[in-house]
């Protein structure tokens, strides 16, 4: 093929000269490596369409797009783990920046200190909100912390049983059975008091064999977990307390560290990432100290130059794949570094108050819509300890008030009627991005479309 | 790339300032004290920053001064690909039909979204070889976890999950492939590579058994040569009952040469951030997706992506599935750029990158063969290692060519990878490199070969143009300092 690619710099006569220099006559040559049996050929070459234009491609790309349901014209109300809130134009500005973007983990320290000081700076602010001493910088997403978490905590403690509440979020459960099935160890789920961990049925389910206790905060159906007297019930038990909190209510709720949590985890797509159909977000992992060596994954440490001057590197590798191989604390080798700079710049801006502000005007938010619903009628199955979610039970199947939603702009909520046992519930989100004419049609829908 | 900038957001922060505008909101205020018990209220305010807007792009701004990226410039790091991330797939990915979407909507809402992932799966149906995709791993790492749950999913199916308890991993393999092993519940034996750097038959043979669950490989492997003998290894290992996996970190290499499928892998991951041109971001994220062959299907992660007519649906009911690995379907957002690359490339082109990657690895080595050893005579495929053993004896080490490599304004190559070669130096200069760029590297490298003769201080003091002098890495381990503290 002599056809010139746009991303492609070299030359015919570019691949003459080199095949001179390697002494070889042809490219085919430096590819008879390859047993003839599994070479490609032209009856079996792989096949593909056509390549595209950059503009062929944008029109393409367009129309794939199209066919989605987005922001721009709907209001959600769905959150169920994944959250539309408000982004500052300046996060998406400082992911573009290519020294960011297009960097490799930091494997040489001296040329990365941009990248390193900014997960040094968001190891650090993820610490300040969950009130741990030792956080990580980014897992996968909060589904994939919490299976570290598990990982962790039955390693630490030598022990394999790891009960978590039926109030975590349904894809959570998923993954730490995935995990569980991998290091061998049981999980099992205590049941609900309404929307909340049942606090009698955990404690007569923690044994000496209980490695951890694994708990929303808020937990799925946006409850509010009260977590000091869960730790208490730990009290006689070597078991950690893990705890899965949504970052965002951390900034008025108290820290699960304040309240005895040994591992926090979670995800902070809530601070300034773009939903994008479920990735990339990003997961943090916080420890209190004693666990600091058993971390997975990438952690940023500062430390000196030779003239003394304060630099970053990545630190405590010794715990890591790259190093250890099989006797590493986790497999993790890439992590989500970018989306953890993201979250960084989004604290940056809206900062200490603003994230106060931005969590009360959720709780407001919420609270109003529930309160109105309740006001024309409606059952709401929450109690009024829920932070930005809370479910509504309908007296018609969901899937019907969801279309007339959708034919009005809206985005339902999640159906949680498996999760609680009831017909027809409806966990709703109400962001700081809705607006009062938003909650006040969505109310309005529900009061005549789900009675 | 020099900058004075060093301070950290919490040394700017005063406080009053601030650099968000929330959305107005004329909805009455909700007392967290009516809702929850004291002790559930947060007594002291998160000690986060507090910045104008112009402080925090200031802040940021300084702070990527300090960091290289590809559009820095040269980046041979060895078995990462750092290759153009193309710039129309950032605006792509950016398009509210993907970004602002969110994963639990009805399917309806989403059939872009489905069908943007059924056909990225068929694309990488046919560049692996292999049955079926699951988009759903986040890495390269996760990707072989459950690649490896698979494997233990099916031996389970046929009665000797207990029994099948071992993974063959040579001793080149990348440092995830044992850990995966780990954490999928398997023991690690370790294969060692034969004098041509590769898996020898003979000790393959001797290690496969009756309780051996399969065999872990990259092909090409880390040190960039083709396991020429790999169907006489596959074959060995499906006699002995055992399942062949296929680390994809080196896949660069033979893109429409040949498949992981034809080579015979059960089970195979690439990474799109490396073949596929999709952005490293400095760690992450990245995006792993797993290949099967058809007896493989039943156990992959679950959801899966169907197609009936021109309708797209999730399909949750797979009883043997392994589960769920990652939350919703995998890094959508990545895939979206991998399948903008696909479609840009073509297969032609496809097949132009990989001829080109070689190309380009085998020109670097054989104009670097005079001036470093090259443990491995064979031609290499999309990457090579040389040994700073020269050099050692001058009292230079490969750490140390790698820091003076970033005076001369390169990345380093992986260095001290793969452990089998001492004093490693492993490049990999990627096809979206031009001729000239190849050739300022290498003369780079044989400057600093001269310098290690010469003028080894010199070479043992870099790098002296960065943001940081050579930095303490033992204390940091040592005594560490994880977050921020006040004076």
């Amino acid at each position: 093929m002599t056809k010139q690619h746009r991303y492609l710099p070299t030359t015919e006569q570019d691949r003459k000269d080199m095949l001179d220099t390697i002494g070889v006559s042809s490219i085919k040559e430096l590819f008879s490596d390859i047993p003839e049996s599994t070479r490609a050929t032209k009856e079996k070459a792989i096949e593909l369409e056509e390549a595209l234009s950059e503009q062929s491609l944008t029109k393409h790309m367009k129309e794939l797009a199209s066919k989605n349901t987005t922001t721009e014209t709907h209001a959600y109300f769905l959150g169920a783990g994944t959250y539309d809130h408000y982004s500052p134009s300046i996060v998406n500005h400082v992911l573009l920046r290519s020294e960011f973007m297009t960097a490799y983990t930091p494997y040489q320290p001296e040329a990365s200190q941009g990248e390193l000081q900014a997960l040094f700076e968001f190891q650090t602010m993820m610490c300040e909100l969950t009130g741990m001493d030792v956080a990580n910088s980014s897992l996968y997403d909060g589904f994939t912390s919490l299976g570290e978490a598990c990982n962790l905590a039955t390693s630490a403690t030598k022990k394999q049983d790891v009960l978590y509440s039926k109030a975590l979020h349904p894809q959570a459960k998923e993954v730490i059975q995935t995990y569980a099935y991998g290091m061998e160890y049981s999980v099992k789920e205590v049941g609900l008091n309404g929307t909340a961990t049942d606090l009698d049925a955990l404690k007569s389910s923690i044994t000496d064999e209980t490695a951890a206790v694994i708990i929303q905060y808020p937990n799925f159906f946006g409850t509010i977990e009260d977590l000091k007297e869960i730790k208490g019930l730990l009290e006689d038990s070597k078991g950690v307390l893990i705890v899965m909190a949504n970052p965002l209510a951390l900034a008025l709720l108290e820290s699960p560290g304040k309240l005895g949590a040994d591992i926090v985890v979670g995800d902070t797509q809530p601070f300034g990432l773009p939903m994008s159909y479920g990735g990339p977000h990003c997961g943090y992992f916080a420890v209190k100290k004693k666990y600091m060596r058993k971390v997975p994954s990438r952690i940023v440490g500062q430390t000196v130059d030779k003239d003394g001057k304060r630099g970053f590197v990545m630190t405590l590798q010794t715990r890591e794949q790259h190093i250890r191989r099989e006797k590493a604390t986790s497999n993790m080798s890439s992590n989500q570094a970018l989306t953890a700079l993201g979250s960084s710049v989004f604290l940056a801006a809206v900062g200490k108050v603003g994230l106060q502000k931005m969590a009360q005007q959720n709780i407001n938010h919420a609270h109003y819509v529930k309160k109105e619903l309740e006001n024309k009628g409606m059952t709401v199955i929450s109690e009024s300890n829920f932070f930005n979610e809370f479910v509504v039970k309908l007296k018609r199947p969901l899937n019907e008030v969801t279309n007339i939603l959708l034919d009005n702009q809206i985005i339902g909520g999640y159906d949680v009627s498996n999760e609680l046992n009831e017909e027809n519930a409806m966990l709703l989100c109400v962001t700081e991005k809705r607006t009062r004419e938003e909650m006040d049609k969505l109310v309005s829908i529900l009061t005549v479309e789900g009675k | 790339m020099t900058t004075t900038y060093d301070d950290l957001l919490f040394e700017i922060s005063k406080p009053g300032r601030i650099g968000y505008s929330l959305p107005e909101s004329s909805i009455d205020q909700t007392d967290l004290t009516e809702l929850v018990p004291d002790h559930l209220i947060r007594e002291e305010p998160a000690a986060l920053p507090e910045l104008s807007e112009l402080q925090v792009m200031r802040h940021y701004t300084g702070l990527s001064n300090k960091n290289f990226g590809i559009e820095t410039g040269f980046y041979p790091l060895g078995s990462c690909t750092m290759k153009y991330n193309p710039k129309i797939n950032e605006d792509i990915a950016r398009y509210p039909g993907f970004a602002q979407i969110h994963p639990l909507q009805p399917e309806k809402t989403a059939q872009g979204a489905l069908e943007m992932m059924y056909r990225l799966e068929e694309n990488l149906k046919e560049v692996t070889g292999m049955d079926a995709i699951s988009l759903q791993p986040a890495a390269g790492a996760q990707g072989e976890w459950a690649g490896l749950l698979i494997f233990k999913a099916y031996h389970h199916a046929n009665g000797e999950g207990d029994t099948r308890r071992k993974i063959l991993v040579p001793d080149s393999a990348h440092g995830t492939n044992p850990a995966s092993a780990i954490v999928a519940g398997y023991d690690v034996v370790e294969i060692k590579s034969n004098r041509e750097g590769r898996v020898g038959v003979e000790a393959l043979k001797e290690a496969v058994g009756p309780d051996t669950a399969g065999l872990m490989l990259t092909n090409p492997n880390t040190l960039g040569l083709f396991e020429v003998d790999i169907v006489e290894i596959a074959q060995i290992v499906h006699e002995a009952g055992g399942l062949l996996y296929y680390d994809g970190a080196n896949a660069n290499a033979i893109l429409g040469k040949s498949t992981p499928g034809e080579m015979g892998f059960d089970v195979v991951h690439l990474n799109l951030h490396k073949t596929f041109s999709t952005p490293h971001g400095g760690g992450g994220p990245g995006s792993g997706p797993i290949g099967v062959k058809e007896y493989l299907k039943d156990f992959m992660p679950a959801p899966r992506i169907e197609k009936e007519d021109d309708d797209y649906s999730l399909s949750y009911t797979h009883p043997q599935s392994i589960g769920r690995v990652k939350g919703y379907y995998g890094n959508f957002g990545v895939n979206v750029r991998a399948y903008s690359y696909i479609r840009s490339m073509g297969a032609e082109g496809l097949q132009q990158v990989s001829e080109d990657a070689v190309l380009h690895a085998n020109y670097l080595k054989a104009r670097l063969e005079p001036y470093y050893d090259t443990p491995y005579k064979d031609h290499c495929k999309h990457e090579f290692v040389l040994s700073g053993m020269r050099q050692k004896k001058l009292g230079v080490r490969t750490l140390d060519i790698a820091k003076r490599l970033l005076d001369y304004g390169f990345y380093a190559p992986t260095v001290y990878f793969p452990l089998i070669v001492e004093e490693c130096l492993m490049i990999e200069p990627t096809e979206t490199e031009a001729k000239e760029q190849l050739d300022a590297f290498a003369d780079a490298l044989i400057a600093i070969a001269k310098d290690a003769e010469d003028n080894p201080d010199m070479v043992t003091g870099a790098p002296y143009t960065k943001a940081v002098k050579r930095l303490d890495e033992v204390t940091a381990a040592r005594k560490p300092i994880v977050v921020y503290q006040k004076d």
